[in-house]
């Protein structure tokens, strides 16, 4: 049978082999897994087929492993990881209010993407940074004494940079377009 | 061969403590910054970044030292300056845009900046030392006595610090004659349990000889605990030495550090410090000339609570599915690969490393009869000076809570004229939970409980990791317990039926509670479930789940029954049960604060200028009542939503 992957499937398959000759066997399979997820963000089907595969295990143990810890994920995470703490003290802190805020404005639930793929939501148990509680973290930037403002101010600042992107983005592209009309 | 470890260790000693002179002699000015993961959320990469910059502009030379973190979050970011012939001043709070001012108006303007100062950082006679306040009096500094004081990717700092003194030490008895001193030292594993620390490694010992294990269980899962990051970011070869002379004892030869996935910073320092000590040949073949062999690997986890349990860590060691399974066979028998295995505590190893150098009388001097030494506690929630606090075994929660931590700190809400001082109101402290998902809350009554692994039993609560979050009157017991019970039920690996199904019946009435829709029989049900699950479950996880509910009806029952009777919430905070609304005889109209405050844009103005909440938009996130100021204090909140006062529409009826 003639497989056809997209690009992103064989990328993922590709790093798969790459992360597994670096590890000795099955019992390194977290480690692999964690690897993989550092440098694509995300498992998808196609890299864990390939490491049971790789590791001649079978794919319900790779699957039943990988689902098994909070930390991997199976959606492609946002540009944007917005992981609200959830840690005793944050919540004391009146964290729970931060994370439907978050929820509210960016429409999506935890563990969910946007549709532009610009933000993700994650509940996370403690980042252990209390007594800057509540917490968010941001694409591992942490933002200590979160209020609802802030959260809007964070909303508004990614709005802003947008707007500047969009228009210095325009800009550059012209640049490349008019060199490669010159060549 | 006794001789030559001594030797070798000398040899050692002198080179780090040479570079350590180098270091001290105070020839320039030497600026000290804490960066671990509490310091660089706080900004203190940037502080740094900043101070070089200032440093520059305004031409100056310091040496600026990355040290750990000291455990006071509450003053992050830390910076310690010391001027050669001035005494070294602490900081706290320095942000990134206070730096360069700090830098200038002291190094080059020759204000000392006292306003910002914590105190002194050592003794003199200008300016009064940081170890008179409470916070830094208070404690007993033995575990983190070099946090904060060292660079932990400097193995030199450590050695010249009377660092692997104790391997040294260890080594030159007999493995015999290392454990024997443990047992007398009386340690308890400070993971939670309490086993005797000795009688665990003479366990590992007496199994038949093949290969053995030493597992550093630093899996520190429980919200509100960070006192093992902090060890491992700010004192790595403290834990690293632990494991050597444990190993050397229990005549393991192959180490892992289980570090959860959460803590990247801790993950990477102790791989640095590792490969700093394998370079010294304190870890690897032949340490210290000794014949003792030992290999460290670091492995991180994946996020999974329950890997905290020793089975459940090993099995994900393995690389399968985190579930614990039936002891026995304990792992001291059975373990890592079927093989002996001895698996402790971060806060273990590294108090086997101060046995080993100070000897066990030392150890045993403070302490009660039946917990020697001293508990490191994460003190968190509302409290003025949250962070690690280390206190011998038998100091009070009270001693704790309001000596060293500074007690309940106020709230301050903004005043309505510029400049003013904002007025600030005192709140009441309500209880302190300890021990994380597996503790209890204890309330104002067992204040005076002293922390030790026992009595803390009897009161409800564990000693657990060691965390411990207070509590005010604004909290509400109820939804303390729900938060906890949440948490374990998310995190039962679902092996057990009792942990797996019972905790989501328990939450299921907790929640029906905090809905208002609670019966009486609920609180019945609530215990018997409680009892059951405890019993039912295999691991610590299950059979301690049920304790946030347990201590909770044990000392806070009129909350449930005020939310099931009344459906009041005393604490104001259960959404459903609690209402918000602006008196119209204290909102100002020309003012419009809470307006803008509010998220879901509940508050409108009315056709009289004054403000009203629309209840339907209202999700109670106490915005508006912070954004009120204090002179008017019109958001008021009440509970059960019947007594909510009818307010009078305006004239126009409407908005």
């Amino acid at each position: 049978m003639i497989e056809n992957y997209t690009y992103e499937q064989t990328q993922h398959r590709q790093a798969a082999i790459e992360i597994a000759a670096r590890y000795s066997g099955s019992s390194d399979l977290i480690s692999i897994l964690l690897d993989m997820q550092e440098e694509l963000g995300w498992l998808s089907r196609e890299g864990m087929l390939e490491v049971a595969r790789l590791l001649g295990m079978s794919e319900t143990t790779i699957f039943g492993v990988a689902t098994f810890y909070n930390r991997f994920r199976f959606t492609p995470p946002g540009k944007r990881r917005v992981q609200v703490c959830m840690g005793t003290a944050c919540h004391v802190k009146r964290g729970g209010v931060i994370l439907d805020l978050w929820k509210r404005r960016l429409c999506i639930c935890e563990g969910e993407t946007t549709a532009d793929r610009e933000f993700s939501l994650e509940q996370v148990a403690c980042v252990g940074c209390c007594a800057l509680a509540p917490v968010t973290v941001i694409n591992k930037e942490v933002i200590g004494g979160m209020t609802t403002a802030k959260v809007d101010g964070i909303m508004l600042q990614r709005e802003l940079e947008r707007e500047r992107e969009e228009k210095s983005g325009a800009g550059i592209k012209t640049e490349e377009q008019d060199a490669a009309e010159n060549k | 061969m006794t001789d030559g470890i001594s030797e070798s260790y000398r040899a050692l000693r002198f080179a780090a403590e040479a570079e350590a002179r180098g270091r001290q002699s105070r020839e320039t000015v030497v600026i000290t910054v804490g960066a671990a993961t509490c310091g660089r959320s706080a900004g203190a990469l940037e502080v740094i970044e900043n101070i070089e910059k200032a440093l520059n502009d305004n031409s100056l030379t310091a040496r600026i030292d990355i040290v750990g973190c000291a455990g006071h979050c509450y003053a992050e970011p830390l910076v310690v300056i010391a001027v050669p012939g001035q005494p070294a001043i602490m900081y706290s709070q320095i942000t990134p845009d206070l730096a360069p001012l700090l830098i200038r108006n002291y190094l080059a303007g020759g204000d000392m900046c006292l306003e910002w100062a914590l105190g002194a950082a050592e003794e003199n006679d200008l300016i009064p030392p940081v170890t008179m306040s409470p916070r830094f009096a208070g404690e007993t500094r033995r575990l983190l006595r070099r946090c904060g004081a060292i660079d932990p990717l400097n193995i030199n700092e450590y050695i010249a610090a009377d660092g692997y003194s104790g391997l040294s030490y260890a080594l030159s008895g007999a493995p015999e004659a290392a454990i024997e001193n443990i047992k007398r030292s009386g340690l308890r594993g400070l993971g939670g349990g309490g086993f005797p620390a000795g009688e665990k490694i003479e366990l590992v010992r007496a199994a038949p000889e093949g290969m053995k294990y030493v597992i550093c269980n630093a899996d520190e899962g429980d919200p509100g605990a960070f006192m093992d990051r902090t060890l491992i970011e700010s004192d790595p070869q403290s834990v690293l030495e632990g494991m050597l002379i444990a190993g050397y004892a229990a005549g393991a030869s192959e180490g892992y550090i289980y570090i959860r996935n959460e803590y990247p910073l801790a993950a990477k320092t102790i791989g640095k410090a590792a490969r700093q000590a394998a370079e010294l040949g304190l870890i690897g073949q032949n340490i210290l000339g000794s014949g003792f062999d030992f290999e460290i690997k670091i492995a991180q986890g994946a996020g999974a609570f329950v890997c905290g349990e020793e089975t459940a860590l090993i099995r994900s060691l393995e690389g399968k599915r985190g579930t614990p399974r039936p002891r026995p066979p304990y792992p001291a028998e059975s373990g890592l690969h079927g093989k002996p295995t001895l698996v402790n505590n971060v806060k273990t190893f590294a108090y086997l490393t101060w046995i080993a150098a100070n000897g066990p009388g030392e150890f045993a001097s403070i302490g009660t009869e039946r917990s020697k030494g001293t508990a490191v506690f994460a003190l968190a929630g509302k409290v003025r000076s949250p962070g690690l606090v280390e206190v011998p075994f038998g100091a009070t929660l009270r001693e704790v809570v309001f000596e060293i931590g500074g007690g309940i700190p106020p709230v301050a809400k903004p005043s309505q004229a510029a400049g003013e001082i904002p007025v600030v109101i005192k709140r009441r402290f309500k209880a302190v939970q300890i021990g994380g998902p597996s503790g209890g809350c204890l309330p104002e009554e067992a204040l005076d409980t002293p922390v030790d692994f026992d009595s803390l039993r009897d009161a409800g609560a564990i000693m657990g990791s060691g965390g411990m979050v207070v509590m005010d009157e604004d909290n509400c017991m109820v939804q303390a317990a729900r938060y906890f019970l949440e948490f374990t039920q998310k995190e039962s690996c679902g092996k057990c039926t009792f942990c797996r199904i019972g905790t989501k019946q328990m939450l299921d009435i907790l929640n029906r509670i905090i809905g208002g829709a609670g019966r009486m029989k609920d609180l019945d049900n609530l215990s018997e479930l409680a009892e059951r699950v405890g019993q039912g479950s295999l691991c610590n996880l299950g059979r301690t789940a049920p304790n946030p509910v347990l201590t909770t009806l044990r000392y806070f029952r009129y909350e449930y029954e005020a939310h099931i009777l009344e459906k009041r919430c005393p604490a104001l905070e259960c959404e459903k049960l609690t209402a918000y609304y602006i008196s119209l005889e204290r909102c100002q109209r020309a003012c419009d604060a809470c307006v803008g405050s509010c998220p879901t844009e509940a508050i409108y103005t009315r056709s009289d200028r004054l403000k009203a909440i629309d209840q339907e938009k209202c999700i109670k996130c106490h915005s508006c009542i912070d954004a009120c100021p204090a002179n008017y204090d019109a958001v008021q909140r009440v509970s059960p939503i019947l007594a909510l006062p009818e307010i009078k529409p305006d004239k126009t009826g409407g908005k």
